[in-house]
C-alpha cells in the first residue's frame, strides 16, 4: 500500500500556538488581575435589578424591531412609488435619520419636553417617559435602515413577478403581500438579522436618558458600589446571551427560507 | 376555419396607440378577433407585437384609441367625450378575466406547483379553497403534471414550467388568453408539448391572442394571422393566405428571414 504524505505546514502550527498563548494570557490577566473582584459580578449577575434590565432591553429591542419592520416595509413602497411626493419624503426620512447619530436622536426624543411643554392636551413628559421615548427613538431609527434592507429586497424580485400577479387579477397591494415580499424576504432576512443583532446593542445607548434598559440598571449599581468593571461584565455577558440568541435565530430562519430550494430566479 | 361571427367580437382595438417617452412603439392598431377565434401575431422583434399585447389587459396604458375586451372598453371609462382611468379594483376585475403567459413563465417560485394555480381563484376570486384545488388538479392532469402538484416551479423543466402557467391562467375561467412568446423561451426539444397544450385549447374553442414566431403552429392552429411590423398592422388574413402568399413586401421580407433560419 502506498503512503500519503501530506505537506508539511510548520507555519500554520506555529501561529496557531502564538494565538492560543495569547489568548491563554490575556484570560489569565483578567482572572488574576487583583481589580477585578468575581464575587461582586456573581453577586450581580442574577440580581433582581440586572434581570429587570435586562427584560426591558429585550422589550425595547423586540417594539423597535416590529416597528422598524413595519416602518421599513411603509417607507421602501414609499421609495418605489409612482409619486415623487412619496419617493422624495422617503428619501428625506432616510437621509436625516441614517445621517445623524442614534444617540443625538435618542437625546432630543428623551429632552422633547423642552422643545414642546405639551402635545395636544398632555404634558409632553407624561405621554413620554424615557422608556416610551427609547422605544420611539429606536423603532425610527431602525425604520430608516430597514427602509433600505426593505428596497434592495423588493427589487431584488423579478418584475415579471408582479406582472405575472396583475395579469391574474391581483391588486398591488395584494400582489406584495402575497407573491413580492415573501420571495424579497429571503433577500431581506440576512442583513434584517444583522440589523436586529445592532439594535439589540444599541438598546444601550438609551441609558443616557435612563431608559431603564440593562446598562442603565448596571450603571445604576456601580455608580453606588464603584465596581464598575466588574458590572460591565455582568451586562458583557447579557448580551453576549442576547446576541447569540439572535444570531441562532436568524440562522434557523433562514434555513427555513431555503427550504424550498427555491431561488429568487428559479423562474427564468 | 374562423368560427361564424356571433354579436359582438372578444377583441375589439381601435386606432391603439403607445409611446415610450419619443419612440411611438403602436401607431393605430386596428383590429377584431372573434369569440373563439385564435389570432397569431407575428412579426420582427421590437414591432410592438409584446406591448400591444401587455395593452389588452392593460398592463401598459395606452396613450389614445380604445380596446374593448367582450364589450367593455378596456381600463377605461367613456363619459361625454371624455375617458377617465377606471378605479384600480375595477382593472384587477378586468384582468381576473383574461388569462396571460409570459415567455419566461413567471410562476411564483415560493409556491408549490398547486398553490400557483389555486392562488388567484383563492384570493382574487375568493373561491372554497376544495373546489379550487378540484379544479386546479382538473388543470394540472389537462397539462401533462398531475403528478408535480407539490413540487416547487424551479424543479421543473421548462416546458413543464410554462404548462403549469397555462394551468394556472386557465384557473380563472378566463374569456381570453394571452400568449406572449410562450415557447421562445425553451429548448427546441421542449416547444412541442406547449404546443400541445396550446393546440388542444384551441380545439376547445378558447379565444386566443398568441404572439410567436412558430410559423408551423401559426399556420395550423391559427383562424387569422396578422403581420406586425414597426408598430402597425401590415397586413392580416387566413393563415394560408398571410403564410404563402403576403401582398407586401415586408411580409415576404420577414417570412423569407424566418423560415430561412428554420430550414
Amino acid at each position: 500500500m502506498t503512503r500519503v504524505v501530506p505537506l508539511r505546514r510548520p507555519w500554520l502550527w506555529l501561529g496557531s500556538a502564538v494565538v492560543a498563548i495569547a489568548a491563554a494570557l490575556l484570560a489569565l490577566s483578567i482572572y488574576r488581575n487583583p481589580n477585578i473582584q468575581h464575587g461582586v459580578i456573581l453577586q450581580y449577575q442574577f440580581a433582581p435589578a440586572i434581570l429587570a434590565g435586562l427584560r426591558t432591553t429585550v422589550v425595547l429591542a423586540l417594539l423597535a424591531a416590529l416597528i422598524g419592520m413595519v416602518l421599513g416595509v411603509l417607507l421602501a413602497v414609499m421609495r418605489l412609488s409612482a409619486s415623487p411626493v412619496l419617493r422624495l419624503a422617503s428619501g428625506f426620512y432616510t437621509w436625516l435619520l441614517r445621517g445623524t447619530p442614534l444617540l443625538v436622536q435618542i437625546l432630543i426624543w428623551g429632552n422633547l419636553a423642552l422643545l414642546f411643554e405639551h402635545i395636544g392636551p398632555f404634558r409632553t413628559n407624561d405621554l413620554l417617559t424615557p422608556f416610551v421615548a427609547s422605544v420611539i427613538a429606536l423603532g425610527l431609527n431602525e425604520g430608516a435602515y430597514m427602509a433600505e434592507i426593505v428596497r434592495a429586497g423588493i427589487i431584488a424580485v423579478d418584475r415579471g413577478q408582479n406582472d405575472a400577479a396583475l395579469a391574474l387579477g391581483m391588486s398591488h397591494p395584494l400582489a406584495l403581500r402575497r407573491i413580492i415580499l415573501p420571495q424579497a424576504l429571503r433577500v431581506i432576512m440576512p442583513p434584517a438579522g444583522n440589523q436586529f443583532i445592532s439594535l439589540l446593542k444599541a438598546t444601550s445607548l438609551v441609558s443616557v436618558i435612563a431608559g431603564g434598559d440593562m446598562l442603565t440598571a448596571a450603571q445604576n449599581i456601580s455608580s453606588a458600589n464603584l465596581h464598575t468593571i466588574e458590572l460591565m461584565l455582568v451586562a458583557t455577558f447579557w448580551y453576549l446571551v442576547l446576541t447569540t440568541i439572535a444570531s441562532l435565530g436568524q440562522h434557523y430562519i433562514e434555513r427555513r427560507l431555503g427550504k424550498s430550494g427555491v431561488g429568487i430566479h428559479a423562474t427564468s | 376555419m374562423p368560427p361564424p361571427e356571433t354579436g359582438q367580437p372578444m377583441l375589439r382595438a381601435q386606432d391603439v396607440h403607445k409611446r415610450y417617452r419619443h419612440e411611438e412603439v403602436l401607431k393605430g392598431i386596428d383590429l377584431e378577433v372573434a369569440s373563439g377565434e385564435v389570432l397569431c401575431l407575428i412579426g420582427p422583434s421590437g414591432s410592438g407585437k409584446s406591448t400591444f399585447l401587455r395593452c389588452i389587459n392593460h398592463l401598459e396604458r395606452i396613450d389614445a384609441g380604445r380596446l374593448y375586451v367582450d364589450g367593455a372598453l378596456v381600463g377605461y371609462r367613456e363619459r361625454g367625450d371624455c375617458l377617465y382611468e377606471m378605479h384600480p379594483r375595477e382593472i384587477c376585475r378586468q384582468r381576473a378575466d383574461i388569462g396571460m403567459v409570459f415567455q419566461r413563465f413567471n410562476l411564483f417560485p415560493h409556491l408549490t406547483v398547486l398553490q400557483n394555480v389555486i392562488e388567484a381563484p383563492l384570493k382574487v376570486r375568493r373561491e372554497a379553497k376544495a373546489e379550487a384545488v378540484e379544479r386546479a388538479r382538473a388543470l394540472l392532469a389537462r397539462v401533462g403534471l398531475a403528478d408535480k402538484a407539490d413540487a416547487y416551479p424551479s424543479r421543473l423543466s421548462g416546458g413543464q414550467q410554462q404548462r403549469v402557467a397555462i394551468a394556472r391562467a386557465l384557473a380563472m375561467r378566463p374569456k381570453l388568453m394571452l400568449f406572449d412568446e410562450p415557447t421562445s423561451a425553451l429548448d427546441p426539444e421542449l416547444v412541442g408539448e406547449v404546443l400541445g397544450v396550446m393546440r388542444g385549447l384551441t380545439e376547445d374553442g378558447m379565444t386566443m391572442i398568441v404572439v410567436t414566431h412558430e410559423m408551423a403552429f401559426a399556420r395550423d392552429a391559427a383562424d387569422t394571422v396578422a403581420f406586425m411590423d414597426a408598430g402597425v398592422i401590415v397586413e392580416s388574413g387566413p393563415p394560408r393566405e398571410i403564410l404563402s402568399h403576403p401582398r407586401h413586401e415586408r411580409t415576404r421580407g420577414f417570412l423569407a428571414r424566418v423560415i430561412g433560419a428554420h430550414q
